[in-house]
């Protein structure tokens, strides 16, 4: 199923840093394929930030990781990514590790499943610097404990001897950046890279990574549940649901006027700090996965708004007073907001 | 009856040489939610399973439902009074409940230790539960791995108030879910003490969550209590400077992250390094 695309301009020019046209990822469940993501159009531009919100099931992880090639074995990728006009999804194995070495780093959620226990910290620091960069030992060592310091972790020569099981889970996240920012990546893929730490830690580490990512005019592309954190921290979001992009517009105008029922949904179920509502707005059933949706759109169960016609076609995109918008009825709709604005 | 459901003084726990909860006081009165607020290695989810008996207080005493619970061993017909007092659910819904067996039988089992039913007595009134929290018929014969994590989540709030418990405990109760579904148990919860007049003691790290569920919070940092009060008093006016800290970290519109804090984090850090409290 592809969502008719609206080309506001024309295909061989490609200005982005990432250019994605019709990202699909299907998976085989014993004889049949299961979509986990769905046509996914997604534009990064130098120095950007973007944040691609949804729940769980909803493909945004797989689309982070279809970028990177890192689609489980046997998938079924298809699509346009372009990365500074090179095709990712072409690209052979070479190719792809000079991506992942020096192009576009990851940060993932849990940082203790993705650092080797058994090696230290100086060893995890210094070992991409040495192997991909060429740098020698004596400067790489010099330039992790300068890394260490950048992302707020002052006593680095202290540090670098220690192992991971001797770092809290909030100074390991530091690490994990600090590893990303030795290769000095054009993007940086952040999957929930917050979520599995306490709130204050939370605000620490993506202050660093914003920080950070201004003074170095990396892109990042954070990839979170939380519509909240996204907001404060991107220039512009994207919501999926269930492995489409069901909105796009940029962070401020998005939590002022959403314009897909899903993501004024969304807004209003969270519970605020400022205000207590007698019962909170829920959106009625659970997140569905790509493959569990039928013909029509795929949130019409859930939606207040849905119509009858709803159920027939895949709502295209439509540009919505700057808004990008696969919902049929978004012209006519007004949506409540952060009722905190 | 008396009004208060929970009375604990001068709760105490060491692990070893580390003070996990230090000097907690708290009371719980009928129908009333508590939050007990913090991050890891605050020592609140300690604090739980000390007042549902999993963890024998080093120090301190505890009284539920006007009866003493002295530290020591118990006999099963105790320990089963002791739990229609009070009833635990856990965060994780996935490890929780026993992979084998069907929802259904997990609601019947809790009936069956509790209650003498007849066996259709038992399955009327386990479908009756489910029903409650939200589930139908059909869920009864399914197993643990067929549901998602806000229904397996459902199955635990059912099991836990099938006991008819004076005070739930929720430890992280909505932490794992989707924000649509957090939603969806938060007003269960609410109405469910709205019918039958339970009490719950809400254990979270999430202060808008706790805005929304509880009456009265406490703040806990480093094993103790360091602010307390009706939540929302307590979210708005925030006295001490680890509850505005705590509150000026949540996302919010207009908010942008700090490294303000980073200081006195990293030092915080390098003395929990060696004590791995998270």
């Amino acid at each position: 199923m592809k969502i008719p695309e609206v080309q506001d301009k024309p295909r061989d020019v490609r200005e982005d840093l990432l250019d994605v046209r019709g990202l699909s990822v299907a998976v085989r469940a014993g004889r049949s394929w299961r979509t986990l993501v769905d046509g996914v159009d997604l534009a990064i531009g130098g120095g950007e930030a973007v944040g691609l919100v949804g729940e769980s099931g909803s493909g945004k992880s797989m689309t982070a990781r279809a970028l990177l090639g890192l689609t489980p074995p046997g998938a079924r990728v298809t699509g346009d990514i372009a990365f500074d006009s090179d095709q990712v999804t072409t690209m052979n194995r070479r190719a792809l590790r000079e991506l992942r070495a020096r192009r576009v780093a990851m940060v993932f959620q849990d940082p203790r499943a993705h650092i080797n226990p058994v090696r230290s910290v100086g060893d995890f620091l210094t070992e991409a610097m040495i192997a991909n960069l060429g740098v020698a030992a004596a400067e790489a060592h010099a330039r992790a404990v300068r890394l260490l310091a950048d992302v707020g972790i002052p006593d680095g020569e202290r540090r670098l001897r220690q192992y991971p099981h001797e770092l809290s889970g909030g100074l390991l996240q530091r690490v994990m950046i600090a590893s990303v920012l030795a290769v000095e990546p054009d993007l940086v893929l952040a999957d929930e890279p917050t979520t599995a730490l306490d709130v204050t830690t939370q605000s620490e580490v993506m202050a660093i990574l914003d920080e950070l990512r201004r003074e170095r005019g990396m892109a990042m592309l954070l990839i979170t549940h939380d519509l909240a954190l996204a907001a404060a921290t991107c220039d512009r979001i994207s919501v999926m649901y269930a492995g489409r992009i069901v909105e796009t517009q940029p962070s401020t105008t998005l939590t002022a006027t959403p314009r897909h029922p899903y993501t004024s949904g969304l807004m209003l179920s969270r519970p605020s700090i400022d205000t207590v509502a007698d019962r909170l707005p829920v959106i009625p059933g659970r997140p569905v996965a790509a493959f569990e949706s039928g013909e029509g759109c795929a949130f019409e169960p859930r939606c207040g708004h849905a119509k009858p016609h709803c159920r027939d076609l895949r709502p295209p995109v439509q540009d919505v007073e700057g808004a990008r918008v696969a919902c049929v009825r978004a012209g006519e709709l007004t949506l409540r907001g952060d009722v905190d604005v | 009856m008396s009004d208060t459901v929970i009375e604990a003084t001068g709760l105490r726990k060491e692990f070893g040489t580390a003070v996990a909860v230090d000097d907690v006081s708290l009371t719980l009165e009928r129908g009333q939610s508590l939050a007990v607020v913090g991050e890891s290695g605050s020592g609140k989810t300690t604090l739980a399973r000390m007042l549902v008996g999993l963890e024998t207080p080093t120090g301190g005493t505890l009284r539920v439902c006007g009866r003493p619970r002295p530290p020591g061993r118990v006999s099963s017909r105790e320990r089963r009074r002791r739990a229609r007092e009070m009833q635990i659910v856990f965060q994780d819904p996935y490890s929780s409940l026993d992979k084998l067996q069907r929802i259904g039988g997990v609601i019947e089992a809790s009936l069956d230790l509790h209650f003498s039913l007849t066996p259709g007595e038992r399955r009327k009134r386990a479908l009756e539960l489910l029903e409650a929290v939200g589930l139908a018929e059909r869920h009864a014969t399914m197993l643990p791995r067929q549901l998602s994590g806000g229904q397996r989540q459902r199955v635990a709030i059912a099991r836990a108030i099938a006991v008819e418990p004076q005070v739930l405990v929720l430890d992280e109760a909505v932490a794992a879910l989707d924000v649509s579904i957090q939603a969806q148990i938060l007003n269960l919860l609410a109405d469910i003490r709205e019918r039958s007049g339970i009490s719950y003691v809400f254990i979270s790290h999430d202060l808008a969550v706790v805005h929304q569920i509880s009456e009265v919070a406490l703040v806990m940092s480093g094993g103790r209590v360091v602010e307390r009060g009706p939540t929302g008093a307590l979210l708005s006016d925030p006295q001490e400077e680890y509850t505005k800290s705590l509150r000026a970290a949540v996302p919010r519109p207009g908010w942008k992250p700090s490294r303000r804090a980073v200081s006195g984090s990293a030092a915080n850090g390098s003395a929990a390094s060696g004590t791995a409290a998270s």
